[in-house]
């Protein structure tokens, strides 16, 4: 057991750390800390342009294979990019959905003909992605989707007819990956394929929902005789669950100490907050904000345990209950933040409904909790995949 | 960086496991449990004849195996799964206070006897009304030719099996560290009858003990005590987190043979999430446990501050003493009526996870602990 990076991780973290100094400055330095959940809405134009300055100075894809454009990163090297890309105040990435779950899937199931077309947009942070997984009736039970692709008699194309949900930056990506239904007799899992489509074109429609912060990052995305080229499927039809579960295997956690640093910003400001209005003192916050600074450590000794574990890429018990770990964490945190405010947690920034950054860390981490399973999604999945307990009998579809 | 074991660490855990399997299941506990002392004597005769786990934290020069807490808490994490009956627990802390003692003779001399399976008990506090300085409760007073001690020690951890005692007493407003026989005129110990029968704890009353200068050990010992006290939360932190893990691992066992409504109970969700959050709570204290090992390793050289070191065991004590706690308690009710009976050993793991929760200090005098490092004036993490 080590805590230390060496030290040529640590000469790597300084090149990092560096560039980024260097490159969000200028024009850049308004975007500072600004995107990502709760914030995806904003300065979406300069992030787009920020891509670009990342490529071009080789810092997207580093976990990429060498040959299609990255660095062939070791996960300590991704662990520290995220890091210091928090810590410099990096914005919310547009293109993380091409760069850690398109590319490596891509890089995993794709024909040479889809790597060649898709990966270099992607390097080049030029072309932007976003996910089509969700739909109205297939949200924890994602096997329920719907959404159907039919080859059309020419063979040459397929047509994907049905509605997605969820899918956050739906309005500025240039590609969805969608999964949908090829064989329309087959239910669950059976039946499914994974399509790479287009979204300027007249079949898809995109619609945003506003959320309780009165923002929209959250779109629907109808599909009505989309257009996807026959090249464009992925694998085989029938193949798309197992394609669509693999993807979610890639990301191996290489984010989450860059996402607790952000977490970090947000608990020093309530302990801040704490400290100069007098609540620091209230035995029952200084007990909650203890836990709170407990809980935080928690998730990062747990994420260097994921990040040591073995490379066979199954997921260990320490991986199973991240998800649960940090919503959880985050959620209270944003209630931590109204109480430490109190009576002046109610007070806006501006009319008619400019939330503050807390407030605005209190009402959408009510999503962490839900999106990308369900903390009782997540709690079945440890019961039944890490403690070894049987299914619940399944209703009909 | 690399937050995993090593393969002699792997294989230290390996063998902990295949012998507590074979040596000490439910039933030796028991006996232990209804004997005197309450301890297996010949399983801690084996222990240390053939598995030297006494000897991990003795230096190599005293005879030891001079490894470090990180595989103290391996092992001692496999001890609170099976509720080992031995005292090794007590071991590890005495090794602990000794190695403050640097480079004294005498020090020496005693971690060679540790090494050798003597069994020496850390008297440290009447623990009235804290656990730390304030609740020491021993005095010494100097005389013509050395010292003398009167007041009372609560909570040592060898019970009442020790054949020498170093004991920490007050020196006016210091602390002092002496070392004394338990045979000694004046000096009674005994075991103190605890709820918890699976670690027996010693009581030890002195009155007018007489002892010469050279079984002075340190007149100035009152930060050693503070890392001491620290380094000993790290080790009850691996036994609270074998203690939930065998908790959970044992209703999991319970609740997939249980048919209720046509079906094992485990197909319940009701039962499973109560599960997940038990593994979420095992696993989240397993790995402060591992971080707060390699502080600890850190400290003993210091590599770490005590700042450090205490802001780890206040964290690693509130997690992994919750988490016993919560997985003995939900445990007990994964289990139904059986549950509560004497018969089933889930209620040994509950008994024992309560005292280990309020020895040297209850999970949220910890968080206080790290509260007043946060937000109080002066506090080290302070922003």
């Amino acid at each position: 057991m080590q805590l230390k990076f060496t030290e040529a991780d640590e000469q790597f973290r300084g090149e990092v750390s560096d560039w980024l100094i260097d490159n969000l400055a200028g024009d850049f330095s308004s975007i500072r800390h600004r995107g990502g959940p709760g914030d995806e809405h904003v300065f979406v134009e300069e992030r787009k342009a920020w891509e670009g300055r990342l490529a071009e100075g080789g810092w997207t894809c580093i976990g990429w294979p060498e040959a299609w454009g990255g660095k062939s990163a070791t996960i300590e090297q991704q662990v520290i990019f995220n890091e210091e890309y928090a810590r410099a105040g990096g914005p919310g990435r547009v293109g993380h959905i091409g760069e850690t779950l398109t590319g490596p899937t891509l890089l995993a199931f794709g024909s040479e003909a889809q790597k060649q077309r898709y990966l270099p947009g992607i390097r080049a942070g030029k072309e932007l992605w976003c996910q089509g997984y969700s739909e109205p009736g297939a949200g924890s039970d994602l096997s329920a989707v719907r959404t159907r692709a039919v080859l059309d008699e020419s063979g040459q194309s397929w047509r994907i007819t049905g509605q997605k949900v969820w899918t956050s930056l739906a309005h500025e990506s240039d590609f969805v990956f969608v999964l949908a239904r090829t064989d329309l007799a087959e239910k669950g899992h059976k039946g499914l394929g994974f399509f790479l489509v287009p979204m300027n074109q007249p079949g898809v429609t995109i619609r945003p929902i506003t959320q309780l912060t009165g923002t929209a990052e959250f779109n629907e995305v109808f599909f009505d005789d989309a257009l996807c080229s026959s090249d464009d499927i992925v694998g085989e039809p029938g193949q798309g669950w197992k394609i669509a579960m693999g993807l979610l295997g890639f990301e191996r956690g290489v984010s989450t100490l860059g996402q607790q640093m952000l977490f970090q910003t947000e608990l020093d400001e309530v302990v801040r907050i704490a400290r100069h209005n007098g609540t620091g003192q209230n035995p029952a916050i200084r007990q909650r904000i203890a836990e709170a600074h407990i809980g935080l450590r928690t998730l990062r000794y747990n994420s260097l345990r994921m990040l040591s574990g073995g490379d066979d890429g199954s997921l260990s018990r320490e991986a199973m209950i991240y998800k649960l770990c940090w919503s959880s964490w985050h959620r209270n945190l944003g209630k931590l933040a109204m109480d430490v405010l109190g009576p002046d947690a109610e007070i806006m920034d501006d009319a008619p409904y400019s939330l503050t950054r807390l407030q605005s860390l209190f009402l959408f981490t009510r999503a962490d909790t839900i999106y990308g399973g369900t903390n009782q999604i997540q709690r079945n999945i440890i019961a039944e995949r890490a403690l070894g307990m049987p299914r619940e009998p399944r209703g009909e579809s | 960086m690399n937050f995993s074991f090593t393969d002699e660490q792997l294989m230290l855990k390996d063998s902990v496991e295949g012998f507590l399997t074979e040596n000490a299941d439910s039933g030796i506990v028991r006996q232990a449990m209804a004997s005197e002392s309450g301890v297996d004597e010949n399983l801690w005769q084996k222990i240390c004849a053939e598995m030297y786990w006494q000897a991990i934290l003795v230096p190599e020069e005293c005879g030891g195996l001079g490894l470090g807490l990180v595989e103290a808490v391996i092992v001692l994490e496999q001890m609170g799964r099976f509720l080992t009956p031995v005292p090794l627990a007590a071991g590890i802390q005495s090794a602990l206070a000794l190695r403050t003692l640097a480079d004294q003779p005498q020090a020496h001399t005693l971690l060679a006897g540790l090494a050798e399976g003597r069994l020496l008990g850390l008297a440290h506090t009447a623990a009235r009304p804290s656990w730390g300085a304030s609740g020491v409760g021993v005095i010494a007073n100097s005389t013509v030719n050395g010292w003398s001690l009167s007041g009372e020690a609560r909570f040592i951890a060898t019970g009442d099996l020790a054949t020498e005692l170093l004991v920490v007493a007050k020196i006016g407003s210091d602390l002092g560290l002496f070392r004394l026989a338990a045979d000694q005129t004046g000096v009674a110990l005994s075991k103190m009858p605890t709820m918890d029968q699976t670690r027996p704890m010693g009581v030890l009353q002195l009155h007018d003990v007489t002892v010469d200068s050279e079984s002075c050990l340190s007149l100035d010992w009152a930060e050693q005590l503070e890392a001491v006290l620290d380094y000993s939360r790290i080790a009850l932190g691996a036994e609270q987190v074998g203690c939930a893990q065998a908790s959970l691992d044992q209703s999991v066992a319970y609740v997939s043979e249980r048919v209720q409504f046509g079906r094992t109970i485990a197909s319940y969700q009701a039962i499973k999430h109560k599960a997940a959050d038990m593994m979420l709570k095992v696993e989240s204290a397993r790995s402060l446990l591992y971080y707060a090992a390699c502080v600890g390793d850190e400290a003993l050289t210091d590599a770490a501050s005590s700042e450090d070191l205490q802001e780890a065991a206040a964290m690693l004590a509130s997690s992994a003493g919750d988490a016993a706690f919560f997985c003995a308690g939900t445990g007990i009710q994964l289990h139904g009526g059986v549950g509560i009976t004497e018969e089933y050993d889930i209620q040994l793991y509950f008994k024992r996870a309560r005292s280990m929760e309020a020895y040297l200090g209850r999970p949220d005098e910890q968080r206080e602990v790290l509260a007043a490092m946060l937000l109080d004036q002066g506090g080290s993490h302070a922003a």
